[in-house]
């Protein structure tokens, strides 16, 4: 027997296998394909705008989608470096075999984990508590607690054009069972539809008239260990379609399952197939392509931007419609793909099911879309699972602590209809939730949990105080204007008529730290400290007022949080609440006053209701 | 949001014409703000005891008020409480209010000290229901009164600009989570525009509020000059009635007298004073006192000299030694004994002659004023909470204007623009995140 059971092995899976078995757990991990561990179903690329800052925070707590990227990295990029530091946001392509296979390794090194490849069609419920899974091939497998991560692959149906086909993903089974066995139980269970473009040979594509994306000149790594540092990288390209290219598509939109009806399931608005784009924003005269390619050992190329579900031939002559691709030759078509999923309404905020104790879900299952997404849910599930088994408190992360804690607060308290994904402007406390400080914010938290080493921490407190240390020198030192007014001038700013404290000079837009170093006496003492830290002490002095504002609501938020509601409590019986409230808190049964008032139809003044009750 | 770490104040008596009127402050920072309001120094002071004194708005008398002051626990709401008994009059009542909430407190919530006194266990929980149901009812009916009050016009166009707003804000957004695709980016001079737009409404909202409360109380007006100038005959002429003593021998108005006299719909509360003059008389020191107090109070001026014995820099010089008030009119007296030259004096000026009741240019400079105030049929606001809201909101917008010319990321312009949604939201109903995000999926194209 073991403690606890994953039930795929995709970014969730992986990730809530490896925090469990960190953990302590006896993790089984049981995937239909032992070849397709952590395969990247869509583009081969992580992090960006949002996700990015994910990837940072599930490193920060532990997880491992960080370092495997990091070994897998064919590119780095740091986007959005022309806003402020929140939106600042590393993005990687990688080689989709590297990345697959590096997450088996590790996953392998680890003891407390075992594999095995079948498919799961039951739920073993014992009482209202999950005690094991069963087969297709008649195994039955127990556990403490299960974990579902099944991605697209629940009834999942495929679509290219007219053509229909089962499976989970292009040359993958669909599974099946477990949609009908929880709905059966009660379970609300919906479709969604999510696309991906063709795969085109490499060698077809004339790269010598398309424009050139780089990767940055220094690159990073996602995580905080740094483990590898890339010495060479792949270029991306960016292409246009164009009006021919919209025309052809467009006399094929009969064939397309997204218009005759076909598609049931609701698909991402912004991350639409190019014939969903041709069709919402007839005005536009060409959509971007970016060029991507899927490792270093294959020709074989990403066609990002063209998602499509469009009849093979119809994808063919399309693409070759497009500049740089006149003589390209698919080596996989586009298609759209459809599968179940659960509204996460029924979730409580540890991702425990609130009908079945120890059953969790994970990723797409939940209604999300992208890695990332899936990836930090699955690691907050496998943290949940082995604290629940254990009689140990939830591991819950606030809207303030991380984005991983807005992402599953959206998702229970607000449910979705349309493929989730993490957006900046998701979160209210976008300036706290930085990809530069995501170790300062989660570090703790996880040592304290277990999931980081001694040595992992101490790295990050040593951090900590040489960033106070640097921070108050700079507050309390001053520079000379005979030091200071060549650089000042040389960037564009005033000169300074007397000395000046150093944090008043950094506090101008103009003047990044770099410059300071420039500058001898400053650069003497400075030049000590690491890059990180002078620049989080930057941030810090320059968006001063911005982030002592966000905090100072933080502590607003948590004063509410801090309220309980009992978990038995009757809403119904609540007669002052309004009948929406009544309605919506009943279904949602949030645990604190903080949450009940981020859900939909709860007013404040049913807020302040509720604080009536459960204020004391 | 509720938020219970607030500093909180309300009337705690009906509104309406009274002997007295009491105002209460309740949370942590109750005696600090009350101190910071106040004449002498309570910081120190002991619960259960009584201070006389007067809330100050910055050097303006507001009013000669009891202050009575409660310790935590023992306190109704147990807090930190002041109670405030000032005289019983909606106006002074707003302006105590108005101080208080300059000074750090918020407009408390329909039952907020009554759900405080229940959380700091000053009520027994049988009690709970029944407040319950009080803070919803209450909730509603404010709802239901707001919902009347902005039925207006500005409230209207407030909705409007703020879904332009959504839509820059739903720009700003796309900027940062899709600044790296093939995105229209936020036309800067227009978002200014736009907030200027706002702005104007938003001040207009702002007058109406004030308009509001002239409506209901009237504009105070003061009726000031100098000793012989001619103020109780100028009173008389207005009134057409001989109320006020008129005499030869200067100083012989010693009390002010109130009298109300409406123009256009709008009262004007009409206060003469005590001629403006040193004097050895001890009676007559108390009138001039009352009369620069009673101008410390007034929302209009009207300052008469006369234009005999007062050259335009003698004028200038009485002007300074008076306290500044927004709205002035300058009544050169007796013009028709003497020849003057419209130029040499101010703007806003105007020559009359009250004994012979040539007052006309008065009467329309008075007109032109009461006109501000007229607004049809469009209601106005007179909720102080909603003018909280209102001044909360151009604070925000301000900054967003001011982000915008110094050249700040739009991660942070963002934020700004974010408050300020949230603060129009206030006024015009909800926002949400969610919002912003339905703008940006609607009209653009992203997603690779």
């Amino acid at each position: 027997m073991h403690d606890l059971i994953i039930v795929g092995a995709g970014h969730a899976g992986c990730e809530a296998a490896n925090i469990a078995a960190k953990l302590g757990s006896k993790v089984l991990l049981v995937t239909m394909n032992m070849e397709t561990i952590a395969k990247m179903s869509c583009n081969p690329a992580m992090g960006g705008i949002a996700k990015g800052q994910i990837i940072r925070e599930i490193d920060a707590l532990g997880g491992l989608s960080g370092i495997v990227s990091d070994y897998s990295m064919m590119q780095f990029r740091m986007l959005n470096t022309s806003k402020g530091p929140a939106m600042w946001s590393p993005r990687s392509q990688n080689d989709r075999t590297l990345f697959s296979l590096k997450w088996r390794e590790l996953l392998e090194n680890n003891f407390n984990v075992d594999f095995v490849q079948d498919s799961v069609n039951q739920i073993l419920i014992d009482s209202g508590t999950v005690s094991g899974v069963k087969t297709t091939s008649g195994n039955t497998f127990l556990a403490k607690s299960v974990i579902l991560t099944s991605g697209t692959f629940m009834n999942g149906i495929i679509h290219i054009g007219r053509k229909q086909m089962t499976g989970g993903r292009m040359g993958d089974h669909a599974s099946y069972g477990i949609t009908e066995q929880l709905v059966s139980l009660g379970f609300e269970a919906g479709r969604m539809k999510t696309g991906t473009p063709p795969r085109v040979d490499g060698r077809t594509i004339n790269y010598a008239i398309l424009e050139e994306q780089a990767g940055d000149k220094h690159p990073k790594c996602f995580s905080f260990r740094k483990p590898i540092t890339i010495e060479k990288q792949h270029s991306c390209h960016i292409t246009y379609t164009n009006e021919q290219v919209h025309d052809t598509l467009r006399k094929s939109f009969e064939d397309s399952p997204l218009f005759n009806g076909a598609i049931q399931g609701t698909g991402p608005r912004y991350c639409p197939s190019i014939e969903d784009k041709i069709n919402r924003f007839a005005e536009r005269t060409r959509h971007q392509i970016f060029v991507e390619p899927e490792g270093w050992n294959t020709y074989e190329t990403y066609i990002n931007g063209f998602s499509t579900s469009l009849p093979q031939d119809v994808q063919h002559t399309a693409l070759r419609q497009i500049k740089g691709f006149e003589q390209a030759k698919i080596f996989r078509p586009g298609y759209a793909i459809e599968y179940d999923f659960f509204f996460p309404t029924q979730l409580k905020q540890n991702l425990e099911t609130k009908a079945v104790k120890n059953l969790f879900f994970a990723g797409q299952i939940n209604g999300t879309t992208g890695y990332e997404e899936a990836a930090c849910q699955g690691l907050m599930a496998g943290i949940n699972a082995h604290q629940n088994i254990n009689n140990k408190d939830p591991f819950i992360l606030r809207r303030s602590d991380a984005y991983i804690g807005v992402l599953i607060d959206d998702l229970v308290n607000k449910g979705t209809t349309e493929p989730y994904r993490m957006f900046t402007s998701r979160a209210e406390y976008r300036i706290l939730l930085r990809q530069d400080n995501a170790d300062l914010r989660l570090m703790p938290k996880a040592f304290e949990l277990g999931t980081i080493t001694q040595e992992e921490y101490d790295i990050m407190m040593l951090k900590s105080r040489n960033i106070d240390d640097l921070g108050k020198l700079v507050r309390k030192k001053t520079v000379t204007p005979k030091d200071a007014n060549p650089i000042l001038t040389k960037y564009g700013t005033a000169e300074i008529p007397q000395n000046y404290l150093i944090d008043k000079v950094l506090s101008r837009p103009q003047i990044k730290y770099k410059h300071l170093l420039e500058i001898k006496s400053i650069n003497e003492w400075m030049s000590k400290y690491s890059d990180e830290e002078i620049e989080q002490v930057e941030i810090l002095i320059k968006y001063q007022g911005y982030i002592k504002n966000e905090q100072e609501n933080v502590q607003k938020l948590i004063k509410l949080e801090n309220y309980k509601i009992r978990t038995d409590f009757d809403f119904n019986a609540l007669k002052s609440l309004s009948l929406e409230a009544r309605d919506k808190l009943s279904t949602i049964r949030p645990e604190n006053i903080g949450q009940a008032s981020r859900i939909s139809g709860v007013s404040p003044a049913d807020i302040s209701v509720l604080l009536v009750h459960f204020g004391r | 949001m509720t938020n219970l770490e607030d500093t909180i104040a309300a009337p705690a008596t009906p509104a309406g014409v009274s002997a007295l009127a009491v105002v209460r402050v309740s949370g942590k920072d109750a005696i600090a703000i009350a101190n910071q309001c106040f004449d002498k120094d309570i910081s120190q002071a002991d619960g259960y005891t009584i201070h006389y004194g007067h809330i100050v708005d910055g050097d303006v008398r507001v009013d000669e008020v009891l202050l009575s002051i409660f310790k935590n626990p023992h306190s109704y709401t147990g807090e930190d409480s002041v109670e405030i008994s000032g005289h019983g009059s909606p106006y002074i009542t707003k302006r105590i209010i108005e101080t208080l909430l300059k000074n750090g407190a918020r407009m408390a919530d329909p039952g907020e000290f009554t759900m405080r006194a229940f959380l700091n266990q000053k009520m027994d929980l049988a009690q709970a229901e029944a407040v319950a149901d009080m803070i919803s009812s209450n909730s509603e009916a404010s709802l239901q009164m707001a919902l009347n009050q902005m039925r207006g016009g500005f409230s209207k166009d407030i909705a409007v600009l703020r879904q332009e707003l959504i839509d820059f804000a739903a720009l700003i957004e796309l900027e940062n989570d899709f600044g790296e695709e093939d995105v229209e980016f936020a036309d800067r001079p227009k978002l200014k525009a736009l907030i200027h737009k706002l702005l104007t409404q938003i001040e207009k909202l702002r007058t109406s509020f004030a308009a509001g409360n002239v409506l209901k109380n009237g504009i105070n007006t003061v009726i000031a000059g100098k000793p012989n100038a001619g103020k109780s005959t100028l009173l008389n002429a207005i009134l057409n009635e001989d109320r006020a003593i008129v005499s030869e021998i200067a100083g012989t108005t010693r009390d002010t007298i109130e009298e109300v006299f409406t123009l256009n719909g709008i009262q004007f509360r009409l206060i003469d004073t005590a001629g403006l003059r040193e004097s050895t008389d001890t009676i007559e020191q108390i009138g001039v006192g009352k009369a620069k107090e009673s101008m410390q109070k007034a929302e209009l001026l009207v300052y008469l000299f006369d234009i005999r014995s007062t050259s335009p820099s003698d004028l200038a010089s009485e002007l300074q030694s008076l306290p500044q008030i927004d709205q002035t009119i300058l009544v050169a007296n007796k013009a028709d004994e003497t020849n003057y030259n419209a130029k040499d004096w101010p703007d806003n000026t105007v020559f009359i002659s009250a004994k012979n009741k040539d007052i006309s240019p008065l009467i329309s400079e008075l007109e032109r004023i009461a006109s501000h105030y007229e607004f049809g049929n469009e209601t106005v606001v007179n909720n102080a909470r909603h003018a909280d809201a209102l001044a909360k909101s151009s604070e925000a917008l301000q900054k967003v204007l001011e982000g915008l010319d110094t050249g700040l990321t739009s991660d942070m312009v963002a934020l700004d623009i974010r408050n300020s949604l949230y603060q129009l939201g206030l006024i015009t109903g909800e926002v949400t995140n969610d919002e912003v995000l339905d703008s940006i999926f609607t009209r653009f194209c992203i997603g690779k």
